[in-house]
Formats: C-alpha cells, sequence, structure tokens
C-alpha cells in the first residue's frame, strides 16, 4: 500500500458526517420500530449524539470554535432529558410494569 | 489566564422579565421543599404576581426599544425588540390565567404541589428565549426547556393513567422532533459557518462557501421547519397533539395551547423571516401546503369528535393553520425593510387566542368535575339549566373561537385572512374561509349541548359543577378580553404592529 | 327623529336582555308580551324614522349614525354604523311591523310550551339580529346580523329538538347557510382589496364612478349572489327551507317567509350599482337562477300534503321570483314583491299556524276539509290570503307580481313565460290547498279508519271517486264531528291569534297600493327607494313591454282564472256540475285531460321532481356531510394512538419536506 492511498483513506470531515447521519438514522429507525419505551428513548439520545457528532466535525471542518461548544449545550440539554425521561418512564413502569409503547393506545382517534 | 476570559456583556435589566420568572420559579422550589406546608393559594398568588411583574417589566422595556430602538443582548444571543416583549406580555399572561385555573384544579383533585407552578415558569421562561432568540442553538435551548417543563406537567397528575400516557407520547415525539431540528441546526451550521439569525443572512452574501441552492443548507431549513412544525401541531406533524391535549390535566393543556404555541410560533417567525429570507421562495409553498392541510385536517377531525378536550384540540390545530396563513404571507416580504402584515397578524392572533383557549379550557376544567374525566360532550349536557352564568361564557368563548363578529376571534381571523389577501394569496384565504365555514360546526354541537339538549335521567345524581372564585376570575377575564378586543380592537391591533415594526425596522 | 336610529335595534336587544335574566320568573304569557312590546316599539320609532325622512328632500334621505369606529387600523376603518335611508326603513317597517303580529300572534300559539320564554328569548335576539342586518351601513355590520339571524333561525328550527327530524333539519339550514355565509365573507374581503372600504356608501360610489373595475364588481356581485342564494333559498341551496316547517309556525312565518329569507333579495338590492357595472351574465345568472327556482318548487308545491310544506315551497318560488325581478334590473318590483309576499305569505302562514292549532297538531291536508264552518274567521283571512298569492286582482300579490313579469318580458321572453307557467302553477296549488283544508267533506273525522281510502287525494284526483266520495261525505263539519264522539272538533283559535290574521288579512287586500301601474304618479314604492336604486333600476320605458303593459296584465289575469279554474275541476268540480250542464261535459273532457295529466304522465313529473328534490339534492348535501364524516373517518385511522406510528407518520412529513427542499428546489 502506498502513501498516496494511505493519504487517500485518512478519514475526512466527510466521513465523520457520514457517519453522524448514518447513526442519526439508526435511532430515527429505532424509535419507529422498538416497543421498549426505555429503547426508544435511548434511540432519541442517539440521535442526539449523532447530531454532536455532526457539530463537532463541522467545526473542525469551518475552523471554528462555536460548533464545539455547541456540543456542549446539547449534552446538558441530554442530560436535563435523561431526568424527565426516566422518571416518566418509571411512572408508567410501576404502574404498568409489563407496558410497551404498543400498549400505551388508550388516546386515539 | 482564568482572569482573562471575560464573559460577553449581559445587560440585567433587559433581561429582567426573564430573571423574575427564573427567579420565581428557584424561589418556589427552594422554599417549597424547605418549607412544605404553605398555605394553598399562596403558590398561585405569588406565581401570578411574578407573571404580572413580567409583564409589567416587559411594558416598560417595550417603551424602551421604541425609543432606544431594539438590541441584542448576552453576546447577542437574543434579541430585545418590540416582537420579543409583545410575545413576553402574551406568555406571561398565559401564566397568570393558567395560575387561577390551577389553584382550584390543584384543590379538586387533591393534589399538592408548587412544582406545577415552577414548572409554568419555567415553561414560560422557555417560550419567551424562543420568541427572542438569535442563534439556533439558543432557540433549541428554549424549546427544551419549555418542552421538559410540558413533559412533567402532563403527567403532574399522579393518578390519572391518561396523563402519563399522554407524557410518554408526547416525550418521545417531541424528543424525536427536537433532534430534527437540531439536526436542521447542525446543516445550516455547516453551510453557512454560523448558527446566528444574522449571521446566516449575511452568509450568504459573504462567504464564498455557501450558495442559496446548497443542498446541506437546504436540507437543514428542512429539518428546522420539521422542528418548529411539530411543536406547533401542524398537519403532518401534530399526531401528539390531541392526545396529549386529551389525556393532560385540562388547566396545563390549556397552557400548552395557549404559551406553547406563542413560543412555538413566534420561534417559526423569527427563524423564516430573521434568519432564511433569502430561501423564501423555497419554504413558503411548504408552508402554504402545511396551512391548507392543517386547516383541513384540524376541522375536519374536530367535527366528529365526542370529547370536548379532543375537540378542542383538533380546534386548536386548525387555528394553528389560521396562523400559518399569516406565517405564509409574511414569507412574501421577508427579509424587506417594507414590515408585512402578516407577522402583526400572526401574533395578534396568537395573544387573542391564548386568552380565548385560556378561558375555553377554565371551562372546560370545571366541567371535568373531580377526577378530570368528565369532559365528553354529555357533561357539558344541561349547563345551561344549571350553571347559566358559566355557559353564557363559554358560548361567548366558543363564538369567538368561530371568529363571529364582535369577538377577538374574529379580530384575530380578520388579521390573518386580510394579510394573505394583501399579498394576493387568495386560495389559501379561501380554504381558511372554509375551514372556518366547518370548524363553526363544532363549536355550535357544543353550545347545543349546554343549551338545548333536554337533561338525562341520572344527570341530576351527577356531581354539580362548581364555579370557585378563582377559576371564575379567569373565566370573567378571558370573555371580557375576548368582547373589549371585539368591540373595540383598534388598539391591540396598533399594539402588535407597533411591536412587529419595531423588529423589522432594526434588525439585520 | 333619524338620530335615534340605533334605537330600533336596541330595543330588541333590551328585550332580549330582560327575558335572558327574567324570563323564567315573567313566564307565560308575560314574557311573550315584554317581547312584543319591544319589538313594537321598535316598529313606533321605525314609524317615527320613517315619517322623518319622508319630510326631508328625495335626495336627503340618507342617514348615517355612527356608534363607534369598531376597527379603526391603518388602511381598515370600519365603523358600528347604522344606515337609515329608505331601502333599509322600508326593511324595518316591515320587519318590525310584521314582526309585532307575529310575536303577538306567538303569544297564544305557544302557549303552555314548556320551553316558552326561551323562545321568545330567541324571537327578540332574531329581531335584533335581522334589524343590524338591514340597517347595517357596511358589509361587515350586516355580516354581523347575517351570522345572528342564520344562528337565531337554527336555534328556533330546532326549538323542538326533540324531534329527530327537527334536529336535523336544524343542521341542514346551518350547514346550507354556512355556504352561504362564506359568499359573504369572499365579497368583503374582495371589495376591502378593490376599493379599500367596505362601507354601502363608498362601495357602490366606487361603482358609480367607475373607479371599481368590472372584474372585481363582478366577483364582488358574484360571491353575494352565492351569499345570497344561502341565506334566500335559491337553487341549488333552497333545501334547506322546506325542512325549516320542523319549526314552530310562528317562526315559519316570521323567519323562513316574511323576513330573514328575503335578506339576500335585500342585500343585492343595496348593492345594486356594483351589480350594474359587473359583467352581464351576472345579471342572466340571477334571473335564470330565480326563474328556475320559482319554477322548481312551485311544480313541487303541487304534489305536496302537508299544510305548510306547501306554504314553505310557494315561499321558495316567491323568492324565485324576486331573484327573477333582481336579476331583470326590477330592483323596485323586488322589493315591491317582498313587502306584499311578507303580508300574504305571514297571513297565510298564521293562518295554517291557526288551522294546525284548531286540528290539535294536524298537519296532513288529507285529513283535513270543511273547515270554513268551525274556523270562520282563519277560513276568510287564509282564504284573502289565497285570492293576493294567486294574483288576483285587485289583492296585493296581482300588482307586485305583474309588475316583475313587465321587467322580465322586458329583459327576456322566455323567463317571462317560465314566470308566467309559475304563476299558473301558484293559482293551482292554491287553490287546491285552501279546497283541501277549508271545502270539501271533512275528512278529519274519520280519523280513526282508513286514511289510505284518501290517501292520494292531494295529487291525483279520480274524478268519478271524488264526486262519489263528496256527495256521499257531506260538507257540514259540525253535524258530521258530532257523530264520532272521539274525535277532537277542530276549532276556532283565540282572539290573540286572530287579530294578526285580520291585520294581515287587511293589508294583503291593499297592499297594491304602494306602487299601482296606472299612473307614474302612482308608483309611490320607486319614488320613495329611488334615490337608493336609480343607478342599477333597468330603464323599460322604451319597450314593447311597457308600451303593452295592459296586456300583459289581463294575460295575467287569465293565467291566474285558468290556474284556479284547473284546480277547482280538479279538486271540487261539483259545483261546475251544478251551475254548467252544458259545459260539464266538455269540462268532462279538460279534467279528464287534467287529472288524466296529473294522474299519468303530470303526475309522475311532479313525484320524479319531488324525488329530485328528495333524493339529488338533498342527497348531495347529505352526500357532502358523509364526504366529510368519511374522510374524517379515514384519517382518524391514522391517529390510531400507537406512539410509534405517529414516530412513522412524522418521518413520511420530514421525507416529503427533505425531497422539496433537496430534491426539487435544490437539484432541479
Amino acid at each position: 500500500m502506498n502513501a498516496a492511498l494511505l493519504a487517500e483513506l485518512r478519514p475526512t470531515a466527510t466521513w465523520y458526517l457520514v457517519l453522524a447521519a448514518l447513526l442519526f438514522c439508526v435511532g430515527m429507525v429505532g424509535v419507529m420500530v422498538r416497543r421498549n419505551p426505555l429503547v426508544m428513548f435511548m434511540c432519541v439520545e442517539l440521535m442526539l449524539n449523532a447530531v454532536n457528532l455532526s457539530f463537532v466535525s463541522l467545526a473542525r471542518e469551518l475552523g471554528d470554535i462555536r460548533g464545539q461548544t455547541i456540543v456542549f449545550f446539547v449534552m446538558v440539554v441530554a442530560a436535563a432529558e435523561v431526568v424527565v425521561g426516566l422518571g416518566i418512564i418509571v411512572a408508567i413502569l410501576r404502574r404498568r410494569p409489563q407496558a410497551t409503547a404498543d400498549d400505551l393506545a388508550e388516546l386515539k382517534g | 489566564m482564568i482572569a482573562a476570559l471575560e464573559g460577553p456583556p449581559i445587560g440585567w435589566f433587559d433581561l429582567s422579565p426573564l430573571l423574575v420568572l427564573l427567579g420565581a420559579a428557584l424561589v418556589m422550589l427552594v422554599v417549597g421543599a424547605l418549607l412544605p406546608r404553605w398555605p394553598r393559594g399562596l403558590y398561585a398568588a405569588f406565581t401570578a404576581t411574578a407573571a404580572g411583574a413580567t409583564m409589567v417589566l416587559a411594558m416598560v422595556l417595550w417603551d424602551d426599544v421604541s425609543d432606544q430602538g431594539a438590541r441584542y443582548l448576552v453576546g447577542d444571543a437574543v434579541t430585545l425588540d418590540g416582537f420579543s416583549m409583545f410575545a413576553t406580555i402574551a406568555i406571561a399572561a398565559t401564566v397568570l390565567l393558567a395560575c387561577l385555573v390551577t389553584d382550584d384544579y390543584l384543590r379538586r383533585e387533591q393534589l399538592d404541589g408548587p412544582e406545577v407552578y415552577a414548572l409554568y415558569l419555567t415553561a414560560g421562561i422557555g417560550g419567551i428565549v424562543m420568541a427572542m432568540a438569535n442563534d439556533l442553538v439558543v432557540l433549541f435551548l428554549g424549546l427544551e426547556v419549555l418542552s421538559l417543563s410540558f413533559y412533567v406537567l402532563a403527567a403532574s397528575h399522579r393518578r390519572r393513567s391518561a396523563g402519563q400516557e399522554s407524557a410518554i407520547k408526547y416525550f418521545v415525539l417531541g424528543g424525536f422532533a427536537s433532534a430534527f431540528f437540531l439536526y436542521g441546526a447542525a446543516l445550516v451550521y455547516g453551510g453557512t459557518g454560523s448558527v446566528r439569525y444574522d449571521e446566516i443572512v449575511a452568509a450568504v452574501n459573504t462567504t464564498l462557501l455557501v450558495e442559496r441552492k446548497d443542498a446541506l443548507v437546504l436540507a437543514g431549513v428542512a429539518l428546522l421547519i420539521v422542528g418548529l412544525a411539530f411543536k406547533v401541531s401542524a398537519v403532518p406533524f401534530h399526531f401528539w397533539a390531541p392526545d396529549v391535549y386529551q389525556g393532560a390535566p385540562t388547566p396545563v393543556t390549556a397552557f400548552m395551547a395557549s404559551a406553547g404555541k406563542i413560543g412555538a410560533f413566534a420561534a417559526m417567525l423569527r427563524v423564516l423571516t430573521e434568519a432564511l429570507p433569502q430561501w423564501r421562495d423555497d419554504w413558503r409553498p411548504v408552508v402554504w401546503t402545511i396551512a391548507v392541510a392543517t386547516l383541513a385536517v384540524g376541522s375536519i377531525l374536530a367535527v366528529v369528535q365526542t370529547n370536548v378536550k379532543r375537540m378542542l384540540a383538533y380546534s386548536s390545530i386548525s387555528h394553528a393553520g389560521f396562523i400559518l396563513v399569516g406565517v405564509e404571507a409574511a414569507g412574501h416580504t421577508a427579509g424587506e425593510a417594507d414590515p408585512s402584515g402578516g407577522v402583526a397578524a400572526s401574533m395578534l392572533y396568537l395573544l387573542l387566542y391564548a386568552v380565548l383557549v385560556m378561558g375555553t379550557f377554565a371551562v372546560v376544567s370545571l366541567v371535568g368535575r373531580t377526577g378530570d374525566d368528565q369532559t365528553d360532550l354529555d357533561g357539558f349536557r344541561g349547563l345551561g339549566r344549571t350553571r347559566p352564568a358559566l355557559a353564557l361564557g363559554m358560548t361567548v368563548l366558543l363564538l369567538a373561537q368561530a371568529g363571529v363578529p364582535l369577538t377577538s376571534g374574529f379580530v384575530a381571523k380578520f388579521g390573518v385572512i386580510s394579510a394573505a389577501v394583501d399579498q394576493r394569496s387568495y386560495a389559501i384565504a379561501i380554504v381558511a374561509m372554509l375551514a372556518s365555514v366547518i370548524a363553526a360546526f363544532l363549536y355550535l354541537r357544543i353550545m347545543v349541548s349546554m343549551w338545548i339538549v333536554d337533561a338525562e335521567a341520572g344527570d341530576d345524581a351527577r356531581e354539580a359543577v362548581r364555579t370557585p372564585l378563582s377559576t371564575s376570575l379567569a373565566v370573567v377575564l378571558s370573555v371580557g378580553f375576548t368582547l373589549v378586543v371585539g368591540f373595540a380592537p383598534g388598539w391591540i391591533v396598533s399594539a402588535a404592529e407597533h411591536a412587529t415594526t419595531i423588529a423589522t425596522a432594526v434588525a439585520p | 327623529m333619524v338620530d335615534v336610529v340605533w334605537l330600533i335595534p336596541a330595543l330588541p336587544l333590551a328585550g332580549f336582555l330582560l327575558i335572558l335574566l327574567f324570563g323564567r320568573k315573567l313566564g307565560d304569557p308575560k314574557a311573550g308580551y315584554l317581547a312584543t312590546a319591544m319589538i313594537g316599539a321598535a316598529f313606533v320609532v321605525t314609524v317615527g324614522v320613517f315619517a322623518d325622512l319622508m319630510s326631508m328632500d328625495a335626495e336627503e334621505r340618507r342617514h348615517v349614525s355612527t356608534l363607534f369606529r369598531w376597527v379603526p387600523v391603518g388602511d381598515l376603518q370600519i365603523d358600528l354604523a347604522f344606515l337609515a335611508d329608505p331601502l333599509s326603513i322600508t326593511m324595518c317597517l316591515f320587519v318590525t311591523g310584521i314582526g309585532t303580529l307575529i310575536h303577538l300572534y306567538a303569544v297564544g300559539y305557544m302557549h303552555g310550551d314548556e320551553r316558552f320564554s326561551k323562545f321568545f328569548l330567541y324571537l327578540n335576539l332574531f329581531a335584533l339580529s335581522m334589524l343590524v342586518l338591514v340597517l347595517g351601513e357596511n358589509l361587515l355590520v350586516t355580516f354581523l346580523g347575517w351570522e345572528g339571524v342564520g344562528t337565531c333561525s337554527y336555534f328556533l328550527i330546532s326549538f323542538w329538538h326533540e324531534r329527530e327530524s327537527a334536529a336535523t333539519a336544524g343542521k341542514k339550514a346551518f350547514v346550507t347557510n354556512r355556504v352561504g355565509d362564506w359568499g359573504v365573507m369572499m365579497a368583503m374581503f374582495l371589495a376591502f382589496q378593490a376599493v379599500g372600504t367596505i362601507s354601502y356608501g363608498g362601495l357602490n360610489a366606487a361603482a358609480e364612478s367607475g373607479a371599481l373595475s368590472q372584474t372585481t364588481a363582478t366577483a364582488i356581485a358574484a360571491m353575494l349572489f352565492v351569499g345570497a342564494c344561502g341565506k334566500s333559498a335559491q337553487l341549488p341551496l333552497y333545501l334547506w327551507l322546506p325542512d325549516a316547517m320542523e319549526g314552530p309556525t310562528p317562526v315559519s312565518a316570521l323567519i323562513h317567509a316574511a323576513t330573514m329569507v328575503t335578506a339576500g333579495v335585500f342585500l343585492m338590492t343595496r348593492v345594486n350599482p356594483v351589480i350594474a357595472v359587473s359583467a352581464e351574465w351576472v345579471t342572466w345568472l340571477i334571473a335564470i337562477v330565480g326563474a328556475a327556482t320559482a319554477l322548481f318548487a312551485a311544480t313541487i308545491a303541487v304534489a305536496q300534503h302537508d299544510i305548510k310544506k306547501v306554504l314553505a315551497y310557494s315561499t321558495v318560488s316567491q323568492l324565485g321570483y324576486m331573484f327573477l325581478a333582481v336579476g331583470s334590473g326590477a330592483y323596485v318590483a323586488a322589493i315591491f314583491h317582498m313587502v306584499t309576499h311578507a303580508f300574504f305569505k305571514a297571513l297565510l302562514f298564521l293562518g295554517s299556524g291557526s288551522v294546525i292549532h284548531g286540528m290539535h297538531h294536524e298537519q296532513d291536508m288529507r285529513r283535513m276539509g270543511a273547515l270554513r264552518k268551525l274556523m270562520p274567521i282563519t277560513a276568510v283571512t287564509f282564504i284573502i290570503g289565497w285570492l293576493a298569492i294567486a294574483g288576483v286582482p285587485p289583492f296585493a300579490g296581482f300588482w307586485s307580481k305583474d309588475e316583475i313579469l313587465l321587467y322580465t318580458y322586458a329583459k327576456s321572453p322566455v323567463l317571462y313565460v317560465v314566470g308566467l307557467v309559475t304563476a299558473l302553477l301558484t293559482a293551482y296549488y292554491m287553490t287546491r290547498q285552501v279546497i283541501l283544508v277549508f271545502f270539501g267533506e271533512a275528512r278529519w273525522k274519520d280519523q280513526a279508519h282508513a286514511h289510505g281510502a284518501h290517501g292520494d287525494l292531494g295529487t291525483h284526483a279520480d274524478p268519478a271517486t271524488d264526486a262519489h266520495e263528496s256527495e256521499a261525505g257531506g260538507t257540514d263539519g259540525g253535524q258530521a264531528a258530532d257523530d264520532h264522539g272521539e274525535v277532537h272538533t277542530p276549532h276556532e283559535s283565540p282572539w290573540v291569534m286572530l287579530f294578526p290574521l285580520v291585520v294581515l288579512a287587511g293589508l294583503s287586500i291593499v297592499g297594491g297600493a304602494l306602487q299601482l301601474p296606472f299612473s307614474s304618479d302612482l308608483h309611490f314604492l320607486e319614488k320613495w327607494l329611488e334615490p337608493v336604486i336609480e343607478f342599477g333600476e333597468a330603464d323599460i320605458h322604451h319597450t314593447w313591454a311597457y308600451e303593452n303593459k295592459y296586456v300583459l296584465l289581463g294575460v295575467a289575469v287569465v293565467i291566474a282564472a285558468i290556474g284556479i279554474a284547473a284546480s277547482v275541476m280538479v279538486y271540487a268540480k261539483k259545483k261546475v256540475k251544478a251551475v254548467e250542464p252544458t259545459i260539464l261535459e266538455q269540462a268532462w273532457y279538460y279534467d279528464k285531460g287534467v287529472s288524466a295529466f296529473m294522474g299519468g304522465p303530470g303526475r309522475k313529473g311532479f313525484d320524479a321532481i319531488a324525488w329530485f328534490d328528495a333524493k339529488v339534492v338533498d342527497g348531495a348535501v347529505n352526500g357532502v356531510a358523509r364526504l366529510v364524516n368519511g374522510t374524517a373517518g379515514q384519517v382518524r385511522k391514522t391517529q390510531s394512538g400507537n406512539v410509534r406510528q405517529y414516530a412513522a407518520g412524522l418521518g413520511v412529513g420530514i421525507v416529503l419536506l427533505l425531497v422539496w427542499f433537496v430534491v426539487i428546489r435544490g437539484i432541479l
């Protein structure tokens, strides 16, 4: 393998952006197909972190520090979401231990 | 090194409306935890006072910006202008009314709690930040503060399983939509090099990196619209709204329908007209389509409901469609120096609708009776006989929602439709009028249930509808405002126009 | 006096509020008298304003009384203002005048109803809304009243909501009317967009000065016509009106005959300069829709059995006449007919109410007959109303109908013929009604057995059977009733109900004097209305029709006579047999012809039209309702309650948005 090829294969920002997009899609599909509220919730967190990865790589690409600081804000938000989300999920699971997302469909129409 | 790190100038007084709400929320939590036995009513009174103070401060600042001009605060993160102060006043008003309704509700349901009030305050902060933001990430923070408060509020009635179901649905879908919004912000950042509204606008002219047709930015715009459209419950991102509105405790529903809509629409207007005016020909058709779909789905589905809370949820979707008509009108002149009537009309609609929907849900909260579950149409049967004054107030509010002349609802609808006609968006104006024609039927159904349908056997055995003082006060305030604006709308229409002119004239 | 024009709507408002507060305490009948007094006082004020206007010069008869500036924003300046001018005061005079009589009548009619005071509450609210509608100085104030009368109409139609049919009828009225409201809203925005004002003064002035372009004027006129069609029950939006007869009879008389349904005609007259400058097809559309409605409804009326349904279709038909007049540029004639129609149709409805009241809520004409001896005053006044609507000189209806036909001839002889045929049918079905109700044998006494024997009397009359029955049955109702003890004997109504009948009968006799064709000195109404309508009024002075107006007058008399004669032949031919034995044979042929026609193709024709009405047109409206419900049902399925499906729904929306932005706007 020659050096030129290696340089070609060195990860660029685009790679990270594509990876982030894939992670985001994994999270998105996860919300749509998983029944366990906790897993759905984790998928949402995955989406947020995929965006974080995008911010970081874009910041590097642009040579701009602000994209990286944004990530800290998002992490704080994600932490707050964990607190609230787990609270709600625990409250529901305490009442109905086996409940899946599909069982919670009394409100409809 | 650390000492050299200087923060941006803050402008403490300019932020005072937010700081008052924040301080009140903290006091409520800390003192509420230390001294668990406040006399009942004091929580509500304290929160309402804070909201009132916020309104006064916002008015002072409004006066200030109309002399001194609009300005950026906290390192250009938020804008202080007439628009944001108008939204602040509207949101503080909803917090105030929500306190009045909630106090009686908590007593009746034997629930405790300073938490609910603290969450009203934080949600209010979130909404105001959304309206003031000059930065997509600040907007995201406001959005999350608002949403997280709402998730908890929806589940705040511990004994209602419907409330918990609505909370988890709202939470999952809300998080889902927020993630899209944030991804949109990231893509716009990647394309333009900034998340600040004014810099995004400037980037198109200065940076070689950006083209208007850049696919990255366009995808970002699409995802930003998704996040905001979700929050305003526009079709096809509306699915959460009926379930959440029906399941949440009624005062909370009232608060979501009013404060939530104000914050989200204010943010949407600002993002679209101040950050993305160069893409207006791209997003305007989208807003157009969404508005038409929202009007149609909201009105048609509302008519076939039997639960009044759900009915009003769909009606709220239909109202969102009306406001989107105003947004569409604003889109024609976005970014131009000449202010468009669309922004003013939308903001006015938000304020009038917020007060209206607060009053309507206040009545629903009383009719729900202990347990908050008699919100079917049957629950309203015979209200005209047993509680004529309450039924009369509800009738006025429903007529206003239907847009009958001499009520605030008419002023609101007239405003957005004229704005659309002014921009020659005839088709959307026609659809809006048709939707109001269809939706009128649903308000009529509730009125018929209250006034005309005769009592059935067993009705007298039902728990009587009580009309406690503070909720009654909220209804009276709401009805009074509706009628005053209906008879003399001039002052408030001018105020809305004045507020939005300050924003447009000075914004970059 | 003209300054207090605001008092006219204020008095019913006061009545409404008083009954709202004290209605239940006042009860039956005091609440009714209070409501009557309020509307009566409004009538007195109207007369005062009228006298004041009369004393002014013709061109000064226009007074705007502004209560306050309602919407004072930027370009949009709208006042809550009332306009007192000849047109609005004419409307007010008969709205309050006839309104007072009908309120009074209702005190008797509704006696004993458990929701007595609520009825008068709605009635006063209706009067208020109607007065706001006609007095409004701009489209918005009119629209306020327009919505108000619609809502009151809905409440009053479904007043007896225990009846399933009443509730359905109310809904239908509401839905159809909303279509019309939409037209008015559109017109309002168009007017504001084009002229910058929605006041009648500004709009009409713009039309007269040519500031309003023809295209815009056409659009405004067409949209207002859509509104008028909804409110005034024209094709294809007429179908709520016959169903509206589910309401109490005073409501039918006041709202669905005399006042509210004429609002469309009023609105058209109000904006006549706009219609005058719009494209010609608009007037043709109005005239053709009017003529078609007139004829269509008249043919349906022939096949009805319900005493009120006949009058309801007749109302639709007469409203068609008024629109025919509007389309022909005959605004004076339209208003003239509106006034005389209000007299005689209110009379007929109240008369039918008196019959229904006396018959203990029987409405089927096949179970009536020979009531003239038992209800003499009702019968005499009803007969006067019949003569007026049938177009017999010198009763009021003759003159106004003739005036319309005169202008119609000038517009188009074809429409004139349609009008004549309608007149013929009108005379025919009204005669039929009078004979079935007040003459013939007393069929109400044998309710207990065999209704079926008379089942089809209404439309097909086999001469032999009919003659047999008439001879056998006898006509002396009083005697007959004695034979059947358990049958309720019909009785005359109380004076409180008869007094309005007598007054209205008087007006139906002399109402024609408002506008007599013989000399222009006798055109009182035309002179009075001239300042309002002179721009839009058609000039027919040099047409063939005008020069031969007496010929047309003669034709109208002949047509009315033929219609009445035909009906008499069919439904009461016994008399003819007795008087003119030699003509009898011919009469028999004629009669056979008519009967064969009525029993065969004619009957089928009328039945077919009635069927078309019930199934197709009605079906269309129900179809729209079903469509809404069906669509809602389908869309509701997406709201499954399943959060994962919601997320998928969001996903679809996101993909659509991305496709739009990235693919369509970005790449293409």
